[in-house]
């Protein structure tokens, strides 16, 4: 039995039980950085006064602008300094810097500075920043705040949209999220005082892109710099691009010549990080007689905040909003406005399934609402409209692979027995009190996408590739360098795993090495659920390279014809007989004997192997069960289901804790997390207190069942899963919330779908003062 | 402002942690995590918020779990203090809650881990016969945000229903 699809136990966990793990804040031996950050959302900088660094020292050392890009004609390139130049944008931007001997100490600095603002006009929710009269947060590159745009329709979709049988018409709201890493950002920078090269220790997810965007700006060559991701502590996005900290960090290091850190702290991270997600949808869909959905027609916005962020930019969520909106279903007919609106707000930054739990958001509602209308049942509707010839073309040209839409629905629909949970339902329909609510959600999931993907977006730099090296040394353990950089998944374990049954040897005798610029190939990072596909892709292949040098080197140790070594456990055999020789051994001969080897051969051995696939979509269906309880509004959540089909499972534990810490995130987004302004711009959830993740407290258990489909789209047969319980679960939940509540009238497309939200939905829904959509159809399809 | 007021002035300490004892100077307003972490080297105990919510800090005091972000370093003498650098024997053998929670998958990122092993060794030690809904309850008290919390539960139960404390 090989070891891939095994759960076995993970080699990151011992030090990190341990408490041995290092984290940026743990390094410790460095000044201490803390920055300046700005009261006001909008305003013009008279003075800074006070023992402290800008922008005007930056510039004197000839430091650079930020440029994220897009080669797209309806996008606003701009110039972001590291510290605010001029003008101020938002609540937390970083104004100044100071160092002291410890953090303390900084703190009583960065007081003493006194900024100097005069306060503007700010534009801070979606409706004021799109506002005609709106202040502008770029008045000199901009004439309004719409900052990047895209559009497009397939040619018959009026026409599919005048033939329809039902309209159903719809709005879905997002608020504002953050990713909430439980160890906020940081960095920890040190130059050598001869020689001049600096190691930057940061808490990040790409280090070799880090270390591009930080050399271009400090005008100094990658040589010089070594950039480390330790033990991370979380980042679902967050992390991914660049923070100006770290950059400032590294310069400060370099002016100073001292060891420089800056750890940031909780209120600096919800305030002055990245957030995600504050969207508005509007959909307008056409189905026919037979409940098929024909044509959609979508307008997306989203509040992307005052900056870009590098290199991703801020069309990631309303550019992937029109390219994904589509989603599992067979739609053909198919047109979308997308734009990002700048405001007066921290910046955006891709937050684990970036636009796609909205998305998916809003397509099930759609489907749910549509059931209603035309008296299908909301298993039904989804049966006859998911995907099921593969591949499937999308509308915008998106290839879904080989999946299981469909049987994933039909899985967990069983699993969670629909007709005991009506008769339930029913009694507490007559009973009173909470009510229960049921919802489903099917979607699919981009996972895996190389350069090819990343390309069509024309970034001013793509991503995309995964390079590994593998070498097994003289003792015969095996060592295995990747550019992705872990940061609690297990890529570590799941790896080695692969790597053991590749070269006959135990996953205990691989060590993975990542997230260091100076001992790995450049690559691009663990974010996109990208890491298995891409990085596994690339380990299997330089495995496979690596057995087939065992397995010739084999061959002339034992006089035997290559084809018919075998490599299991230890031992390279020939095929049939008893003969073998201990793999072991031919690492020791192929490092210290190479006399014995065929004269040309290479000594050593060591491959290394690429791997940049077009990408493969996982699907998945999620049931949520909750209870509603009107008078109050409170919800709470009774049972969740997954049924997961990610393709091959390289070890099912860990693909297991990355769909339930998913879904956790996902009933967070749906009922409790949002990142609040007033409309001053002042940020109002600066700490754990205001913004509420979850607690053991709101997360029942989740059951997850698995469907393993062979696609071609993958070389291992692995796809990635590490968003989609985050893309899923929010859908599942806004649909059992409005189930619940169903016979009251109710319907709410808003979420977190907070104790206030359902209430204002319940009032609405007594006083015939529905929010819900006009329906020009003449069909007389059953209404709630 | 620059000049260090006489309440500002570090003060000599002692503090008990883990069987060791470590004589530090601490300003008043140090807190006993940074303490922990800055002067004894013991930086097992992490820092998720500071406000006492998220509970990665979480050590035990005379046996009790305590968030030491929310304790001076000068509240912190003549207590015993264990911390997560404690939990293994001495010849490295892991504590059964360590295992557990290795072979449960309780962990991924690992920085809230520290906070929800010494929480779980206040619940084994003070409440061994503590029953489901009380354990989620007293493991509500920490925040995690990898995992979904149900492989930390089956981490502690098991412990729990192993008795081995």
């Amino acid at each position: 039995m090989g070891w891939v699809g095994r759960s076995i136990r993970r080699v990151e966990d011992p030090t990190l039980l341990c408490g041995a793990g290092m984290f940026v804040g743990d390094i410790g031996g460095a000044a201490a950085v803390r920055f300046v950050r700005s009261p006001v959302a909008s305003g013009r900088i008279r003075a800074v006064r006070g023992p402290a660094y800008t922008i005007a020292d930056l510039d004197a050392d000839g430091v650079g602008n930020i440029e994220a890009v897009l080669h797209r004609p309806d996008y606003v390139r701009l110039a972001q300094p590291l510290l605010a130049r001029e003008r101020v944008r938002y609540v937390g931007e970083p104004v100044a810097v100071v160092v002291g001997a410890t953090a303390a100490e900084a703190e009583d600095l960065a007081e003493q500075v006194e900024l100097d603002i005069e306060s503007l006009p700010a534009a801070v929710g979606l409706e004021a920043a799109l506002d005609p009269d709106a202040p502008l947060v770029h008045p000199d590159e901009a004439e309004s705040n719409v900052m990047v745009a895209g559009e497009m329709a397939t040619p018959e979709l009026a026409g599919a949209l005048e033939r329809a049988h039902v309209i159903v018409e719809l709005e879905i709201l997002s608020g504002r999220q953050a990713a909430l890493p439980l160890e906020a950002r940081g960095s920890h920078a040190v130059t050598e005082r001869f020689g001049g090269r600096t190691t930057l220790h940061a808490s990040i997810q790409a280090p070799h892109m880090i270390r591009t965007v930080i050399c271009d700006l400090l005008g100094m060559p990658e040589a010089d710099l070594r950039v480390v991701a330790p033990d991370v502590g979380g980042a679902f996005g967050q992390k991914l691009p660049l923070a100006r900290e770290d950059a400032v960090v590294v310069w400060l290091s370099r002016r100073l010549g001292r060891p420089v850190a800056w750890i940031e702290d909780r209120s600096e991270n919800l305030m002055a990080s990245w957030h995600s997600r504050e969207q508005r949808y509007r959909l307008r869909a056409g189905f026919n007689a037979a409940a098929h959905l024909e044509a959609l027609e979508a307008d997306v916005v989203a509040n992307v905040g005052a900056w870009p962020c590098y290199p991703i930019t801020w069309g990631v969520e309303p550019l992937m909003a029109l390219a994904e909106l589509p989603g599992p279903y067979t739609l053909e007919h198919y047109g979308v406005r997308s734009r990002g609106v700048a405001s007066h707000t921290c910046p955006m930054s891709p937050y684990r399934g970036v636009s796609r739990p909205v998305i998916t958001l809003a397509l099930e509602r759609l489907m749910d609402i549509a059931a209603a209308r035309l008296g299908v049942d909301p298993v039904e509707i989804r049966r006859r409209n998911l995907q099921s010839d593969f591949p499937h073309i999308s509308p915008t040209g998106l290839r879904h692979d080989e999946g299981t839409y469909r049987e994933a629905m039909e899985l967990a629909v069983s699993h969670v027995d629909m007709g005991a949970f009506r008769a339930r339902q029913d009694a507490a329909r007559a009973a009173g009190g909470p009510q229960p609510g049921i919802g489903i959600c099917t979607f699919s999931e981009r996972t895996g996408y190389g350069t090819p993907a990343f390309a069509a977006r024309a970034m001013g730099v793509t991503p995309g590739f995964e390079n590994v090296e593998l070498s097994m040394d003289p003792s015969g353990y095996v060592t295995l360098r990747i550019g992705a950089s872990p940061h609690g998944q297990g890529l570590e374990t799941a790896l080695s795993q692969i790597v053991a049954d590749e070269v006959g040897t135990d996953p205990g005798r691989v060590r993975v090495v990542a997230s260091d610029t100076d001992r790995t190939p450049y690559g691009w990072g663990s974010f996109a659920s990208r890491a298995m596909v891409l990085a596994g892709g690339a380990t299997y292949l330089a495995a496979q390279k690596l057995a087939t040098q065992l397995g010739s080197l084999a061959a002339e140790v034992l006089e035997a014809a290559a084809d018919d070594i075998v490599l299991a456990d230890g031992r390279a055999t020939v095929a049939g007989t008893s003969v073998g020789v201990d793999i072991a051994e031919l690492a020791r001969i192929a490092h210290h004997h190479t006399q014995r080897l065929p004269t040309g051969t290479m000594p050593g051995l060591s491959e290394q192997a690429g791997y940049d696939p077009a990408g493969t979509f996982s699907n998945a269906c999620h049931v949520a069960e909750v209870d509603v309880d009107p008078d109050t509004g409170g919800v709470s959540m009774r049972r969740f289901v997954v049924v997961e089909d990610a393709g091959r499972l390289i070890n099912p534990m860990i693909a297991d804790g990355q769909i339930r810490g998913g879904v956790a995130q996902g009933i967070a987004n749906a009922l409790l997390e949002e990142v609040v302004y007033d409309e001053d711009g002042n940020i109002l959830t600066t700490s754990l207190m205001d913004y509420l993740p979850p607690t053991i407290a709101e997360i029942p258990n989740i059951e997850i069942l698995h469907l393993e489909t062979a696609s071609d789209a993958t070389i291992t047969g692995a796809k990635g899963l590490g968003e989609g319980g985050t893309i899923g679960a929010p859908a599942a939940v806004l649909n059992a919330v409005n189930d619940a509540l169903a016979h009251l009238g109710v319907e709410l497309n808003e979420m977190p779908a907070t104790p206030e939200r359902v209430r204002a939905a319940v009032r609405a829904a007594a006083c015939g003062d529905s929010p819900g959509d006009t329906d020009r159809s003449t069909q007389e399809a059953a209404v709630r | 402002m620059t000049e260090i007021s006489a309440a500002d002035a570090a003060v000599p300490v002692v503090l008990r942690v883990n069987g060791d004892e470590y004589r530090i100077a601490a300003e008043p307003r140090r807190t006993l995590a940074d303490a922990l972490r800055e002067d004894c080297g013991l930086t097992g105990t992490h820092l998720g918020c500071e406000h006492g919510v998220c509970g990665a800090c979480t050590v035990l005091v005379d046996g009790e779990p305590v968030r030491s972000c929310l304790m001076f370093a000068v509240q912190s003498q003549d207590v015993e203090i264990r911390t997560v650098e404690g939990l293994a024997a001495a010849d490295g053998t892991l504590h059964p809650l360590q295992e557990a929670f290795w072979r449960h998958h309780g962990l991924q990122c690992g920085f809230c881990t520290p906070g929800f092993l010494m929480l779980s060794a206040g619940i084994l030690e003070t409440s061994p016969d503590i029953g489901d809904e009380e354990l989620r309850e007293a493991l509500s008290s920490n925040l995690c945000r990898c995992t979904g919390y149900q492989t930390i539960v089956d981490s502690v139960r098991s412990v729990l229903d192993a008795g081995e404390a």
